[in-house]
Parts: structure tokens; sequence; C-alpha cells
């Protein structure tokens, strides 16, 4: 294995991590920066694949532009996961 | 009255999709033997001149499509500010000025950056990118100012003139070549020398028009995102 796939392999699997990681993750702002990450390491992997064209766009609109409109978003309503309230099949029920 | 005039209407319609498209055998190979891929390759560098083959496919072959995303986005845009930009400010907004070094850091890259984007669309017939890509460079340089102080203002008038001039220079154009020639967006100026910054006939300017069109929209998304006012929870 030369140094390109080992790389790509350790890139592959960071990004699997980082999507669990934004599922799991209770606190959104740590989820979307979480999912700026993948868009980044999506960018690597376009460039490596010999497409610089949606690498660029990748990088811009993914990381950049996706983020701070989540972001904007965040600051606007709430941070955190709502904890009060669990949903259980169809209804919502107050803890 | 209308009714009627619409049914005339759809009727021309119909009849001329179902006279384009009964002459098409479902799933017939229209290329006998020939290659979209090769024909688009060897038209991009022979008869355009144009180095970035993803460009000439982008703007002149497939230009139509692009010309509808520049719609999709015009209308996002539009909706967008239509439901979050309001006249009279309630309340207060909820930014405040960054430190001094965030402020003192945006300010040195903030025409880096805008330098960026633009060699991006400029030069988009030539290396990797385009005017979208240019223009969210553009749009990200703002949003860096936007960020670092609370007081930032950006003119919505500028916006959209520059915005509307783009989208009219993109569609004329595209009309020129339909008038001159015989399709939408057909070339109509001389293509230059291969690898040049003067080369590939309509596409450079097509790109820049869409660059600043991007460039605008987005800038103006992102303004009246972050100066949305909070109201007052009562």
């Amino acid at each position: 294995m030369d140094i390109l796939t080992i790389s790509i392999i350790i890139m592959a699997i960071l990004q699997i991590g980082a999507a669990i990681y934004a599922v799991i993750q209770k606190d959104l702002l740590y989820a979307v920066i979480a999912t700026s990450v993948i868009s980044l390491i999506l960018s690597i992997f376009f460039y490596v694949l010999q497409a610089p064209d949606v690498a660029l766009t990748e990088a811009a609109i993914g990381v950049a532009l996706t983020t701070i409109v989540f972001v904007i978003t965040i600051r606007n309503t709430e941070r955190h996961e709502d904890k009060r309230h669990v949903k259980i099949g169809n209804k919502i029920i107050k803890k | 009255m209308k009714k009627v005039i619409v049914l005339i209407l759809l009727a021309v319609v119909a009849y001329y999709l179902v006279d384009v498209f009964s002459q098409i055998k479902f799933g017939e190979n229209r290329f006998q033997g020939e290659n979209v891929r090769d024909f688009y390759l060897d038209k991009s560098k022979n008869d355009l001149h144009v180095s970035n083959s993803v460009t000439s496919i982008v703007v002149n072959f497939r230009g139509f499509d692009t010309l509808g995303e520049v719609t999709v986005l015009f209308l996002a845009a539009t909706a967008l500010g239509s439901v979050l930009y309001r006249r009279k400010a309630h309340g207060e907004a909820v930014l405040f000025n960054a430190s001094t070094i965030v402020r003192s850091g945006a300010h040195l890259l903030f025409a880096p950056i805008l330098l960026l984007g633009a060699y991006v669309f400029i030069h988009g017939h030539l290396s990797p990118g385009g005017g979208f890509q240019g223009g969210t460079i553009i749009a990200t340089g703002f949003l860096l100012m936007l960020l670092a102080y609370h007081d930032y203002k950006v003119s919505h008038g500028v916006l959209t003139w520059v915005e509307s001039l783009a989208g009219l220079t993109f569609a004329s154009l595209g009309l020129t070549g339909l008038i001159l020639g015989k399709t939408f967006l057909e070339n109509f100026l001389p293509i230059g020398t291969i690898n040049d910054l003067f080369s590939g006939g309509i596409i450079p300017i097509i790109y820049i028009a869409v660059g600043f069109k991007v460039g605008a929209e987005l800038t103006g998304v992102l303004y009246t995102m972050l100066n949305e006012k909070e109201y007052k929870k009562s």
C-alpha cells in the first residue's frame, strides 16, 4: 500500500467518525462543526480524484456557507436538543 | 375568454412537445458510434479554444442548465429576503463587535479574499473554478466583514443592481447567439489562441457575469440572515 491509499483510508474513517459524532451529539453547534469536517474531507477527496472544480465548490459552499447558515439558525433558535420533551411513538410527552 | 386562451396556448405547447418527442425512439442511441464525451472534449479544444473543458461544458454546451441554476439561486435569495427582511426593526440585533485581533485580521484579509474570488471567476476557462466558486469566495469575504463589524452595511440597492445587470448580461449574450448563430449561447466572438486570457469567445464574459451574480446574491442572503432582528418575546 502506498502513502496515498493509507491517507485515503484514514480520511474515510475520520469522515465516518465525524458523521456518527454529528448524529449522536446533543449540542447542535458541535454537530454542525462535525458536518463541516465531513465536507472538508470530501473536498480533499474530490481533489485527489482529479475533480478540482467540484473540490472548490465543495470547499466554498459545504465548508463555509452551509456551516454559517446553520450557525446563524442555531443562534436564532436553541443550541441544545430539547431534553424536556420525549417522543414515544407519535406522542410528545413532557418530562 | 381567459380559459380559452390558456387552452390554446397549452395546445400549442403540447403539439410541439409531442412533435419533437415522437421523433425520438425510446432508448435509441442517437450518436451512432460517436461519443458525447469525445465530441465535447474535441469541440472545446478545437472550436472554442477553452483549455478547461469542464467550463466549456457548463457554460456553453449545457449553458441553458446554468441559466436555470442561476435563476433558481435568484428565486431562493429573493424568497429568503422577502421572508426575513424587515424595514422597521423591533428589538435589538444580537450582533456585537468582535475583538480587535479579529477586526484587524478581517480588514487585512478582506481585499485578498475578494481578489482570489475575482481571479477564480476571471480564469474560469483556464484553471479550475468558475463563476459559482468565485462568487461564493467573494460572499465569504463579505461574511468575514459582517462577522467582525456589527454595523457593517451592505447596500441592498447596489446588490440588486449588480444581480440584475449580471443576469441581463447572461441572458442577452445567449439571445444574441440565438439571433446571430443558430442556437442559444452560440459563440459569436473571436475565440483567440488557446490558453490565453482572452480566449473562448463569450465563455469568460458569461462566467464573470455569473460570478458577480452569485457573489451579490449570497452576500445579500448572509446580510439578511445576520441582521435579522430578534423580536422581544412577551
